[in-house]
């Protein structure tokens, strides 16, 4: 996780300056790792034992630690045996063996020194010289133990769990635990399905106290909301008032909880995890464009996670932006293509806009397209604006921003609308205009593309006047009921594209899952208008049309879809 | 009932805040002060406390609950508390809880504070008092008993059936 | 005949000697304070001079003082390592959450002579450039917390305490604060915690020494009650002189905390290593021997966390013979010099110098049944080996005790605490873990008997017994 990132492709970037490291070795491997590792805040600290133990491929399991919590150091699970160089007090140098290397004094207990004592690699910063045993005999045991005082009082409930399948417990007790337990007392028993808030069921039994859930709420969400009560093996997760843990990245803890103490509501006893296909893909709900991994099978998406990417979004994404898929099933998604009010082919329809666009005159035409939409879809339609002389726009959608993801600019692409030229720095200002050509008529075909036009100053008695109104959506409204040519579109876990985030980080969209009806990716039937249009040919795929684009787009110079990777690029906004 | 502290005990809580750099380290005087008063720590004195110390009631919560001294119910007038380990139990501190038990008709095997139905008394074992030279004690309040005999413990009763 | 030295007792005791300042003062109370900020700076050999505060701290150094708290940690080692040049403010904590089961000198000290604690303090304070410092005392001591903010008060009307104390510019402040319940607070960076108005949990060390990342994350000196009195001792004797008390690398004096099966439990204060354990036991001027017809079995020589030692043990202890040489000798238990070394030489420790002693009548399984559960009461719960494995501890010998022993349960005890020793956050892994090991270890028949006993009654069909215990009052089920 914490592997450096592969560094973006950046030509004038100056040649960082070399990494200070120290040598030490792990497993018997000698290695030389940094001297600092950034900490969960960013800043460099000194390498501890389980970043040093990473730079040689070697993964020490932990429970506790994450990469971008503070550190706590409670399970236990990364404790490692491990050895120093023996230093001469009077020479303050290394003693040495006879064949030159460096003697090591390994680790042990201070009272018992033929037992080794283990340190926390999470915790326990490197040393020149030092000797790390992530697989020593002592350290095996040590995580052993870890691992059955962690079971001794777990209900043991993996059947009926919601985490089985992505559960830390089950995968370390498979890779360092034992077969059997030597404990016969009676477990403790803990509160069972707390209702902790709106999204959040806690399962205290199952909890192992690794405090994770703690930390992020209150050191990341900034909400002070979650504590332990009772003590010692009573210890239990809690709330000071249930149903009450409600801030915007509750189920973010849902992810980080190693175990299935914590489960989303949205979620529980939906899907056993081992049936989901993972697609790569991005949150659309605001300009932040948080990476998400969308969990589907057979075509119906049951849940969102964030995907790791420190560029944007860190490992974290907010609530809303998680709960946003709810509406891609929806029973009423448009799915006929409608040419006044008919049912018809997409090829027919397509034919008939293009074929009156052709005969339309410069200036009649008025285009908007939402920012929600793709780059590539909105780099057609402003092709097609341009061939059409069509004064374009697009709809600002404002909102609060937050201390951490979300973002003002409830749109995910309004760069893209910039960078393209259907928006200019402020969105919408043409709407006015446009409004008052449709009334003065010499505005008579609209098309509308992702948006209620009817909502931002464009009403039914202005549509009314329209010779063509075309129109792409996904869900119905007031703007698609009046529509002279209606297009069912895809949703964004339909298709592919891209978007780019406010801060102008380019990113892939990937399809996770087929459009219902005859609802199709806008790109698809777009690039088919432009040609009928146009007469420009060239990009029936995704890929070939980003490149078009790229080619054609200063802002998106040398860019190729194949390098963009999946974590995005940035581009100069 | 609205929850509400007479404005002499916040003035003394506000004058102990000011004994630390960090507001947050007064919560343990807080609690201990208003334990006094209302004889326990109710939810609101949990959320009076944390408004007052900055702090969301949690942080509050998880101190009372960890803290044994700290209690979330009434508990009886005279609060005897008998410590159970080790130089106590081999002075008889067990049989000195029986005692304290049976007279007062409450259950000797119960696991946890124990509260007569008069509000009289409770009783309590608890751990170490740090008093071992004269095992077994027993604090009765704020007062501790030292080699407590089973005439002693009568005693202890006799003057909580007066109070 | 062995005898007592009293040092920091040598009031307590005394007919007509008062907690409050006037007695203190006709006592010669805070002429030490006086004479430490009057002293002149001193010039090292190597044309170095130190400040009077360098002087005091050089001189606890050179006393040899260790800390009475329970690890015995040099005392003056502990204040060098505090970082005095991060420009934070630096915090000294008095520790007096007295709580190891068996130690009961603080005390004493808080409730009879609260000012010789206090002059520590302050002189401790002086020593270490220290503007705030807190008294965390157990939350069950309601009047020493009460008797010290009287003794607090009388100290700043006398102009020992607040602002330009004795007219040298040097501002100090001591508030009292009370704990509420929980043996964890003594374990140094819990009581920070605790004091931080959190739970008591210990921090993990790397990165939180509290010389460096202490109280509010500056350096803070935690120091023992009893430790903070010497400081007194030292300054008024000078450091050579008290040195001389003691053993080498045992010096001054303790307060020993008798208890148990004994005829004159109390406390006792002695010349570290000058008497002996058998001393301590049965000396008429000490502990005065067993209950009649009772013989010993067991010594907890240093408060319950440390390893038993059993009656007719002989250990190998490091000896310097009189031509200088050091070499093997052996020692029996009762022989065993009470102070540091010998007792860590003997494989358990001093502790917080607290020795309770177990006679014949005692049954080895039901006193750690007794221990193991203040254990799994006292636990945190932070960490997960002590979390799970003290109330497992506690849940075995509470079977054990009740009649459903096994014969595998000593080594299934040995099991449980050998996990849980040097994995944890804190020391109370060790603390709870060190009696279950050298019981089953010493007692290893006791423990074998009981398991087979209750076996074999239940191959018979005979109900667990509930055996007398001294226990209960966690909910165990």
């Amino acid at each position: 996780m914490s592997a450096p990132a592969i560094p973006a492709p950046a030509p004038a970037a100056p040649a960082p300056p070399p990494v200070e490291t120290l040598t030490v070795k792990v497993n018997g491997k000698t290695l030389q790792v940094p001297k600092t590792h950034p900490d969960w805040q960013g800043k460099p600290q000194p390498t501890t034992m389980l970043q040093a133990a990473r730079c040689g491929g070697v993964d020490i399991p932990h429970y506790c630690y994450h990469d971008k919590l503070p550190i706590a150091g409670n399970c236990r699970m990364c404790l490692v045996e491990f050895g120093t160089l023996m230093m001469d007090p009077a020479t303050r140098k290394p003693i040495l063996n006879e064949d030159g290397t460096p003697k090591i004094s390994k680790s042990v207990l201070p009272y018992e020194p033929g037992t080794p004592r283990g340190a926390i690699s999470c915790a326990t910063p490197i040393s020149p010289g030092m000797e790390i045993y992530a697989d020593s005999p002592a350290t095996k045991q040590m995580r052993e133990s870890v691992l059955e005082s962690l079971l001794i009082n777990h209900p043991l409930d993996c059947t009926i769990c919601d985490q089985a399948g992505e559960c830390k417990l089950q995968e370390y007790s498979v890779e360092h635990g034992q077969a059997g337990s030597h404990f016969v007392e009676a477990k403790v028993h803990k509160p069972k399905a707390v209702d902790l808030g709106p999204r959040i069921v806690l399962d205290d039994e199952r909890c192992i106290l690794c405090t994770r859930c703690i930390r992020f709420t209150k050191d990341i969400a900034g909400d002070d909301a979650l504590g332990i009560v009772n003590r010692g093996s009573y210890n239990t997760i809690s709330a000071f008032q249930t149903g009450k843990f409600d801030n915007n990245y509750t189920l973010n803890t849902v992810d980080l909880c190693p175990v299935g103490a914590l489960t989303s509501k949205d979620f529980r006893f939906k899907m056993r995890v081992w049936f989901l296909k993972e697609t790569k893909s991005l949150c659309t709900g605001c300009g932040t464009g948080c990476n998400i991994t969308v969990g589907s099978r057979e075509g119906i998406i049951h849940r969102y996670e964030p995907r790791e990417n420190d560029a944007v979004n860190g490992p974290w994404m907010c609530d809303t932006g998680r709960l946003n898929y709810k509406w891609i099933g929806r029973p009423d998604r448009l799915t006929e293509v409608r040419v006044n009010g008919q049912k018809v082919t997409w090829a027919t329809a397509v034919k008939d806009i293009g074929s009156r666009l052709i005969r339309a005159s410069s200036g009649s035409v008025a285009l908007i397209a939402s920012a929600r939409q793709t780059t590539e879809e909105l780099f057609l339609l402003k092709s097609l604006a341009t061939r059409l002389g069509a004064v374009t726009d697009s709809v600002p959608r404002e909102g609060e921003a937050d201390h951490l993801l979300v973002n003002a600019d409830r749109n995910p692409n309004t760069n893209g609308t910039r960078l393209t030229g259907i928006a200019f720095t402020e969105a919408g200002m043409q709407l006015p205009l446009i409004a008052a050509g449709i009334e003065a008529g010499t505005i008579r075909t609209l098309i509308v593309f992702g948006e209620d036009v009817t909502k931002h100053g464009i009403g039914p008695e202005l549509l009314a006047k329209l010779e063509m109104l075309v129109v792409s959506d996904i869900l119905p409204n007031a703007t698609t009921a009046v529509a002279t040519h209606l297009l069912p579109g895809a949703s964004h876990a339909e298709k592919r594209g891209t978007f780019i985030s406010v801060k102008g980080r380019l990113q892939k969209l990937t399809k996770a899952v087929e459009s219902p009806g005859d609802a199709r990716a806008e790109w698809e039937f777009l690039h088919e208008l432009v040609h009928d249009v146009t007469g420009r040919n060239g990009f029936t795929s995704i890929e070939g049309l980003f490149n078009l684009m790229a080619r054609e787009t200063p802002a998106f110079a040398g860019l190729e879809w194949a390098n963009i990777g999946d974590k995005g690029v940035d581009v100069k906004i | 009932m609205s929850f509400s502290v007479p404005s002499s005990l916040e003035a003394e809580l506000d004058e102990l805040t000011t004994h630390y750099p960090v507001k947050r380290s007064a919560s343990l005087m807080f609690l201990h002060a208003l334990q006094e008063h209302f004889g326990y720590i109710s939810k609101e004195a949990m959320e009076w406390t944390a408004a007052k110390l900055e702090l969301q009631p949690i942080n509050v919560f998880e101190l009372v609950t960890f803290y044994p001294m700290f209690r979330q119910e009434p508990l009886g007038k005279t609060h005897i508390k008998v410590c159970r380990t080790l130089s106590c139990a081999l002075q008889g501190s067990a049989e000195l809880r029986e005692q304290f038990c049976n007279r007062l008709g409450l259950d000797s095997h119960a696991h946890t504070a124990q509260t007569t139905p008069d509000g009289k008394f409770t009783v309590e074992f608890v751990e170490c008092l740090a008093s071992c030279g004269t095992a077994p004690v027993v604090l009765v309040n704020e007062s501790l008993h030292q080699t407590v005999s089973p005439a002693a413990a009568e005693e202890i009763l006799r003057k909580g059936n007066l109070a | 005949m062995a005898e007592q030295f009293k040092l920091i007792t040598k009031h307590l005791d005394e007919p007509g000697f008062s907690p409050d300042i006037e007695c203190y003062l006709r006592h010669g109370g805070y002429a030490a304070l006086r004479k430490a900020v009057a002293s002149p700076s001193r010039e090292l050999a190597d044309g170095k001079k130190l400040s009077p505060q360098e002087v005091l701290r050089e001189d606890v150094k050179a006393s040899g003082l260790r800390g009475r708290g329970g690890a015995g940690f040099s005392a003056g080692l502990k204040w060098s390592f505090v970082d005095r040049r991060s420009g934070k403010p630096i915090y000294l904590i008095c520790n007096a959450d007295e709580s190891e089961p068996g130690t009961f000198k603080d005390r004493q000290i808080i409730h009879r002579d609260p000012h010789q604690l206090i002059e520590g303090m302050i002189l401790s304070c002086w020593a270490n450039d220290v503007k705030l410092a807190y008294i965390y005392i157990r939350g069950e001591m309601p009047e020493g917390a009460r008797l010290l903010n009287v003794a607090l008060k009388e100290v700043r009307s006398k102009g020992f305490l607040g602002k330009n104390i004795l007219g040298t510019g040097y501002d100090l402040e001591i508030h009292v604060h009370r704990g509420a319940g929980a043996y964890i607070c003594g374990e140094e960076t819990g009581l920070i915690e605790s004091l931080e108005g959190k739970r008591a949990y210990p921090r993990i060390k790397p990165p939180y020494f509290p010389a460096i990342l202490g109280l509010y994350m500056c350096p803070t000196i935690v120091n023992n009650v009893e430790t903070l009195c010497h400081v007194t001792h030292i300054v008024n004797m000078g450091a050579a002189e008290y040195a001389k008390l003691g053993t080498p690398n045992n010096t001054g004096t303790r307060i020993v905390s008798l208890s148990g099966d004994i005829n004159r439990p109390g406390y006792y204060e002695i010349e570290v290593g000058k008497v002996t354990l058998g001393q301590l036991i049965h000396d008429s001027n000490f502990g005065g021997g067993l209950k009649p017809g009772r013989s010993l079995k067991a010594i907890i020589p240093g408060g319950s966390s440390s390893k038993v030692l059993k009656a007719g043990e002989v250990f190998k202890l490091n000896r310097k013979g009189p031509d200088g040489q050091m070499s093997k000798v052996d020692v029996p238990v009762l022989d065993l010099p009470y102070d540091f070394d010998s007792l860590q030489q003997a494989g358990t420790m001093s502790g917080s110098s607290a020795v309770i002693v177990l006679d014949d009548s005692r049954s080895m399984v039901v006193t750690l049944g007794n221990l193991s559960e203040f254990y799994a009461h006292e636990s945190c719960g932070q960490c997960t080996p002590c979390r799970e494995g003290a109330l497992w501890l506690a849940k075995a010998t509470h079977r054990l005790t009740h009649g459903e022993g096994r014969k595998e349960d000593t080594s299934y005890l040995a099991h449980i605490a050998q996990n849980i020793q040097g994995r944890t956050i804190c020391a109370f892994g060790e603390a709870a873990a060190w009696p279950v090991l050298s019981f089953v270890k010493k007692f290893k028949d006791e423990f074998d008997a009981q398991g087979a006993a209750d076996e074999a009654a239940r191959a018979n069909g005979i109900p667990p017994t509930h055996r007398p215990s001294p226990v209960v009052t966690l909910n165990l089920h």
